[in-house]
């Protein structure tokens, strides 16, 4: 074990600003924008869980009890768009910001002010889709996709909504302008490609797949304001134009979007389940390559989201081989994992149990993508419950499980404390518990033939709606729960270690928790033992 | 080829399970947990495909998780396990690689077969054009053969779940019932119209599906596919169903405030019924000398 000798250059650099405005809103220190990320992240997910919250609750009977229908779509829409761009995306992007810096050895990020616009116009860019709650017209209800025609025929919402995404891609390609800059030019020395964290490398591939293709989805979203309000028709059939095109554009934004949200996930889970099996991980170039083809792969493959909108069977057949072989490098990542764990000294502390359970249920998410990439069996599952069960299989026990997984693996890094560990198993298991019947049933419905987005259905769905809603309720529970661990932790944490966990390797862990607020001021003397991946034999 | 063996033998299977359930599948059941395989060859052969892939699936979750689980009882640090320093192993690599590109072949094989199927649409026994408004269907009998027919009528849905489905109506949707096919009452709450598609069985029909206004979807599960019915856009699809009676399905696509209330009833009769019927509405459509006329309900047979 060696210890560098930033600590005590660090000491007189820990002078952080003063007051709130010259602290927060005027930051450009990495950690500070990475906190900001988050907790604007974590305000969001109650948002959207709200959202959500309407409408599990109509749909718990059949009938409509509570709201009308178009309401209803109003908030099926706005839950998509607000958990994607809201949560999900600024939560990796604030786990980028705290860690990328202190994982390769760099001061702060390459461009610190740009940092902070890219961080500042996110509550401005959500202020605006939201305030389209409360205008005549009330919010987008074409869906989070914004399918025209029906998405350009709302109120004034469109235009918000247009802006409001506008605004979330120009914050997106400024943060990922950013990470590539940090990541290629601010390694320490002796930090190799081949060396770096998968975390590290996961997102220097997800930046380039925000970078490639934001632009497309501004295009897409400004081809429908103008079809809205300047009378062009790039999508209007009568005019000349096409709708499908616009599903075209879209999902070549849409689906490497589907891995921005997973990459760094992956980064994630690469990084815990080593640590707590006390083994290197796997076969780490081959996790490197299987992340760079699934990047690669996402950019051929969008027609699968469109299965049924009567593309030519050349088309289809395409779409079907090339979406099948996204299983081959993702089933590289799942059994590099598993080999991972075999051979190990395992022990279970909250990251390990959600990083476990991330890839047991991602991948069932990952089997039920296998199935919907079968195009026959796909024209029954398109547009149902199905699909919603497939996809919050991969963004929440997915997704979010994972960003759970990193907010408590890095929290003692963080904060300089430990949570109660008694505590956060309780979260976790309740949260397996429920975000399963919440979203396990959801297949059932959806092969028995409920379409997804309806307000009110036949009373042969009853049973398993209610089952369902029962489930999202037990899971509105759960950011209340990890609030409270996370503040009781800041206030009456057991003081953590540098290296907080045993078999925690990496350059983060090499400086004193709570990290001071400026680390590797000078860049430290890489030694390849103290690296998670310092071997590079393979 | 062991895939399409695997292939024939569910198609078996499937075939047995709707000679078992027959018409009983015409309409979900409560806590149904799985797809059904509907009234057409086609279905049967879609649902043969699911239940493949999904055999696939829960093979390689049994292999993979049940790895997992031995790992983690067997290599815990409280049982004193040391860690190995391996990281690599690439025969292991190999074989996982391989084998998974040998699964997804098996796959491809069988559901490329389907889809080329499904794709035929030429040599059809009839034609019939469908046409999705915000929020109701559009049905147009195009022609029978050689003859072309000008029967047209919109299909809505009935005003029993029309009024139940009104907020806080403070009726009962599981009051919303009506007789399937063999006379057995059924809660047909949302999933009924008042003018069905009524179509022939044993009949190659091609459909021509289209949108007037926003994008929706054509849905009736137990004839294996969804077809878009896009503004500007016209597509074809088929179907042959073997076995009278009334199939129900809904609006795939969300396509506005009443998107959950646009749902389609298919009403499969023998042929002779069927041709019978369409003559009667032909005679009426020509009559009213006004093709968009609606066809008149009391004049079909059995029509609700």
């Amino acid at each position: 074990m060696t210890t560098h000798a930033v600590a005590h250059h660090d000491d007189h650099h820990d002078d952080k600003p003063h007051g709130f405005l010259h602290r927060w809103v005027f930051s450009t220190n990495h950690k500070d924008i990475g906190t900001l990320y988050l907790v604007f992240s974590f305000i969001m997910v109650c948002v959207g869980a709200a959202f959500s919250g309407v409408i599990r609750t109509e749909l718990m009977k059949p009938g409509l009890q509570f709201v009308q229908p178009y309401f209803f779509n109003e908030m099926t829409t706005m839950h998509g768009l607000v958990m994607i761009f809201g949560a999900i995306m600024p939560s990796f992007v604030g786990l980028a910001n705290w860690m990328i810096p202190m994982m390769i050895g760099a001061p702060d990020m390459a461009l610190p002010r740009m940092n902070n616009w890219s961080f500042w116009i996110l509550p401005f860019a959500f202020f605006l889709l939201l305030s389209t709650l409360f205008i005549p017209g009330g919010a987008p209800a074409g869906g989070w996709t914004m399918y025209p025609p029906l998405s350009i025929q709302g109120g004034d919402s469109v235009a918000l909504m247009v802006f409001s995404i506008h605004l979330m891609g120009i914050s997106s390609i400024m943060g990922s302008i950013n990470i590539i800059a940090t990541i290629l030019n601010m390694r320490a020395p002796g930090m190799d490609l081949l060396k770096m964290p998968v975390f590290v490398w996961s997102w220097l591939i997800t930046a380039f797949l925000l970078i490639a293709v934001m632009p497309v989805l501004a295009g897409a979203v400004t081809m429908l304001l103008t079809d809205r309000y300047f009378g062009t028709s790039f999508f209007n059939a009568a005019g000349g134009g096409d709708p499908v095109m616009y599903q075209h554009i879209f999902w070549f934004f849409g689906h490497p979007e589907v891995y921005i949200m997973i990459l760094p996930a992956f980064g994630i889970i690469s990084e815990i389940i080593p640590t707590f099996s006390r083994k290197p991980l796997f076969g780490y170039q081959a996790m490197v390559y299987a992340l760079a083809s699934i990047a690669f792969l996402s950019f051929i493959v969008w027609g699968h989201h469109m299965f049924t909108v009567g593309m030519p069977l050349g088309g289809e057949l395409y779409f079907m081989y090339a979406t099948m072989l996204i299983a081959i490098p993702t089933g590289v990542k799942v059994f590099n994992w598993v080999s991972t764990m075999w051979g190990g000294s395992l022990t279970f502390e909250a990251p390990m149990l959600w990083a476990i359970s991330f890839v047991v249920l991602f991948t069932i998410g990952g089997f039920s993508g296998v199935m919907l990439a079968l195009v026959p069996a796909d024209f029954q599952y398109q547009d149902t419950y199905f699909v919603v069960a497939h996809f919050h299989y991969v963004l929440v026990t997915g997704a979010l499980f994972a960003i759970i997984a990193a907010i408590y693996y890095w929290w003692p890094k963080w904060t300089g404390r430990m949570y109660n560990e008694t505590w956060a198993k309780v979260h976790f298991w309740w949260t397996m518990v429920f975000v399963n019947v919440l979203f396990f049933p959801q297949h059932f419905l959806g092969l028995a033939g409920m379409p997804r987005r309806i307000p009110d259905y036949n009373v042969a769905f009853a049973d398993w709606n209610f089952v369902s809603t029962i489930g999202a309720y037990g899971m509105y529970l759960t950011p209340f729960m990890f609030f409270f661990i996370l503040w009781h932790s800041k206030k009456h944490g057991a003081p953590a270690a540098a290296r907080s966990w045993e078999g925690a390797h990496g350059l983060e862990w090499t400086v004193p928790s709570p990290a001071p607020f400026h680390t590797f001021a000078t860049p430290p003397v890489i030694h390849d033992e103290d690296l998670a991946h310092g071997d590079v034999s393979h | 080829m062991k895939a399409a063996g695997s292939m024939r033998s569910k198609l078996g299977l499937g075939l047995v399970l709707t000679a078992v359930a027959g018409a009983a599948h015409a309409l979900a059941e409560p806590w149904q947990l799985n797809m059904s395989p509907g009234v057409t060859q086609t279905s049967r052969e879609v649902y043969a495909l699911h239940m493949y892939g999904f055999y696939v699936c829960v093979v390689i979750g049994v292999l993979v998780f049940g790895a997992m689980i031995v790992a983690m009882f067997k290599f815990r640090k409280s049982k004193g396990a040391v860690p190995a320093t391996w990281s690599h192993n690439t025969v292991a690599e190999t074989i996982w690689t391989v084998v998974p590109i040998l699964i997804l072949v098996s796959l491809a094989w069988p559901a490329t077969s389907v889809m080329v199927k499904m794709a035929y649409t030429e040599k059809s026994d009839m034609t019939v054009k469908i046409t999705g408004y915000q929020w109701k269907w559009g049905y147009d009998y195009i022609n029978v053969g050689d003859k072309p027919y000008h029967v047209r009528f919109i299909s809505r849905l009935d005003t029993r779940s029309d009024k139940t489905r009104e907020l806080r109506s403070g009726l009962d949707p599981w009051a919303v019932k009506d007789k399937d096919y063999s006379g057995v009452e059924r809660n047909t709450y949302l999933l009924d119209v008042d003018h069905p598609l009524v179509l022939p069985t044993d009949t190659k029909i091609r459909f021509v599906v289209t949108g007037d206004d926003v994008i929706h979807a054509w849905w009736v599960p137990q004839l294996g596919w969804k077809q878009d019915a896009i503004p500007g856009i016209i597509n074809d699809d088929w179907t042959s169903i073997h076995e009278p009676g009334i199939y129900r399905g809904q609006c795939a696509e969300l396509c506005g405030q009443d998107h959950g209330f646009m749902p389609i009833v298919v009403k499969a009769v023998p042929k002779a019924e069927f041709t019978k019927w369409l003559d009667e509405q032909e005679a009426l459509a020509t009559k009213a000398n006004a093709p968009a006329a609606p066809a008149a309900a009391p004049a079909a047979p059995q029509a609700p």
